[in-house]
């Protein structure tokens, strides 16, 4: 009963950073219908961007994660300027294989800049435990989870107390009629590619110190992100919040339970499951997306 | 005349091993004519019905382990129960590595064909992800990393002369290209066939196709396990032809190959694949004599988003409509030309 109030806890803790990696693919598909597979190189692009600033600068642990979100802010809305805004017109499958090109692009880019070997980043947390009864918890994971919230929480405030966030949701619901209203789509569309590549870079920025940091970490991010928007409901927000709190839920007991060497297949088990039985995802409002 | 010009390319191709001598390039040929036949079953999918499967590469994978593990042998433990499996001829794995792969493709497609588009496409590279997983972490039945070594040879048991394995490259080299031509002729009666037209016209426009009475899940998922069972031939002739394989055959990369070659020739023509299989599987042995291989993949990603910009049909249409408009500046001087030309392009 102790392991398993463990893995509730560990569980929460990550399902944080999957909730933002999830709300920014989901919201990138929601509202420009692309299916972006450059999401998982910005969130490597995150945790190296801290590493560079932390480990190799020596610049202040907080600021470094700064410095990370706006740095994956940048190269989204320099990825949708280049690459996305000529190909406005072409169809989905079109513009998914210009974001597999750009994938393969960044990540071997990483790999040329910084080689295959893993690094550490170091945060300036302590390494005990607290410890809460049968439960113990690493303080960098309690300061991650309290992060993600936070960036969480200010992404659903930008999306229904800002302008910008009725204009993006103007756009998610109908375009055509946003632009007549006076919305200029073009500036929605490279906004929210960015802030949506700002969250996979903030969600790797988080991890980074967590883990280690590596070339094809993106690889997986990618696939979870995709598991949780499914999960979810493609465009849906709060079910990415959702999803991404329930992957971490399933990964954690499957890696507890089932076999650890698993517990990356558990995103794709999700996906099947859904997909069997409610393929519009959990949490479907009737055809919100279109 | 069109069948002149394959007779033609064919005894070209036949000719090879004869007059070349670098056993290196021989390698690469027979390397490459694996991926094309690969590459083949991924246009059949994507060209024709417009399904892009990014996992293609468990299809190819899981014909290869399939493969090496019915000719090897294996015993593994499930649920306490012990399965024996006593090593069978290459041929035999050969057959069942297809029909596994073309059992996954099946799975596959009826899973996710129910809603398709951009789910298609997760659910096969998740697919992928998770057949690595499994290949890594099934120590017993797949060596896990260790990898799968010594895998036999095709043998052929010819009446009155003996046995025959394939061990060296020349022999090889005709084993690749006979299954090539079958795969291609495959594919060539099956999308000129009503099946065939049928996937185009989903392709085309999905809801025409579904009033004029097209079936179009059903149309899919018959593509989808040709084109599985196809990859897990490639595969196993993979296998077979390295005699060791390891769980990095599963990676991403490979697909990404698939997708590159076929969208580079020309998705949804015959000749695509095989055009873009010949510059992909010949521009690493060039390439990598000049640069370091992250290079070279962040090369393959730029052409991949240019070809889409420039070309996005690929090369082989390209090259026809160019072939045709010259044709038709001199139509009036020679007659018969077109149907000539055509096949110089490769024919669609």
């Amino acid at each position: 009963m102790d392991q398993l109030f463990q893995h509730l806890v560990n569980a929460f803790m990550l399902g944080g950073t999957y909730a933002l990696l999830g709300i920014g693919l989901t919201l990138i598909f929601g509202i420009m219908r692309v299916v972006n597979f450059t999401h998982g190189e910005l969130y490597s692009f995150g945790a190296y961007i801290v590493y560079l600033a932390a480990a190799a600068l020596g610049l202040n642990f907080f600021l470094s994660l700064a410095v990370a979100i706006v740095a994956g802010f940048l190269l989204g809305s320099l990825i949708e300027l280049a690459l996305l805004r000529p190909m406005r017109r072409a169809d989905i499958d079109t513009t998914m294989l210009v974001m597999i090109g750009a994938w393969i692009v960044l990540q071997n880019t990483e790999l040329l800049l910084w080689g295959g070997v893993a690094k550490a980043v170091p945060a300036p947390f302590a390494e005990t435990p607290l410890v809460l009864g049968p439960v113990s918890v690493a303080p960098l994971r309690v300061f991650v989870l309290g992060a993600a919230l936070l960036l969480i929480v200010g992404t659903y405030a930008l999306i229904n107390r800002t302008k910008l966030g009725r204009a993006m949701r103007a756009t998610f619901q109908d375009s055509e009629t946003a632009a007549l209203m006076g919305v200029n789509v073009s500036a929605i569309y490279t906004a929210t590619f960015a802030i949506g590549s700002g969250l996979a870079a903030a969600a790797g920025a988080l991890l980074g110190p967590v883990f280690l940091v590596t070339p094809t970490m993106g690889d997986l991010a990618s696939l979870k992100a995709f598991a949780i928007v499914i999960l979810g409901g493609l465009g849906n927000i709060q079910g990415a919040t959702i999803g991404g709190f329930i992957l971490a839920l399933v990964e954690e007991i499957g890696a507890g339970y089932i076999s650890s060497g698993y517990r990356d297949a558990m995103g794709f088990l999700i996906i099947i499951l859904v997909l069997l039985f409610k393929p519009t995802g959990l949490f479907a409002r009737a055809e919100r997306v279109g | 005349m069109r069948r002149a010009v394959g007779y033609f390319w064919a005894l070209f191709l036949f000719s090879v091993p004869l007059w070349l001598q670098d056993q290196y390039l021989l390698h690469i040929l027979i390397v490459t004519g694996i991926f094309i036949i690969a590459a083949m079953s991924l246009n059949l999918l994507l060209g024709y019905t417009g399904q892009l499967s990014l996992g293609h590469v468990a299809f190819f994978g899981i014909g290869a382990y399939a493969s090496a593990l019915v000719s090897l042998g294996f015993d593994v433990d499930i649920f306490g129960y012990t399965l024996v499996h006593e090593p069978w001829p290459v041929l035999a794995g050969f057959a069942l590595g297809t029909a596994v792969a073309g059992l996954c493709g099946y799975a596959i497609g009826k899973l996710s064909f129910k809603v398709r588009g951009a789910y298609f496409v997760i659910v096969t590279i998740s697919f992928a992800e998770v057949t690595r997983l499994v290949a890594l972490n099934w120590v017993d039945l797949t060596q896990g990393p260790l990898a799968l070594t010594n895998i036999p040879p095709f043998t052929f048991d010819l009446p009155g002369i003996g046995r025959y394995a394939l061990w060296g490259k020349f022999s090889n080299y005709y084993l690749v290209l006979v299954v090539a031509i079958v795969a291609h002729m495959v594919i060539k009666r099956l999308v000129e066939s009503r099946i065939g037209r049928a996937m185009i016209a989903l392709k085309e426009n999905e809801s025409l196709a579904v009033s004029v009475g097209i079936d179009v899940t059903r149309y899919l998922v018959l593509a989808a396990v040709i084109s599985a069972a196809l990859a897990g031939a490639a595969g196993s002739l993979y296998a077979h032809y390295v005699k060791i394989i390891d769980p990095d055959i599963f990676l991403f990369i490979y697909t990404v190959t698939m997708v590159i070659m076929v969208i580079t020739g020309g998705k949804g023509t015959l000749a695509g694949p095989i055009v873009g299989g010949l510059i992909f599987g010949f521009m690493p042995v060039i390439v990598r004599s000049f640069v370091a291989p992250e290079v070279q993949w962040i090369l393959y990603g730029a052409l991949m988003i240019a070809i889409i910009y420039l070309l996005p049909q690929g090369i082989v249409p390209a090259v026809e409509r160019w072939i045709g408009s010259r044709v038709e500046d001199s139509q009036h001087s020679a007659a018969d030309a077109l149907p000539d030309s055509r096949n110089a392009g490769g024919s669609r």
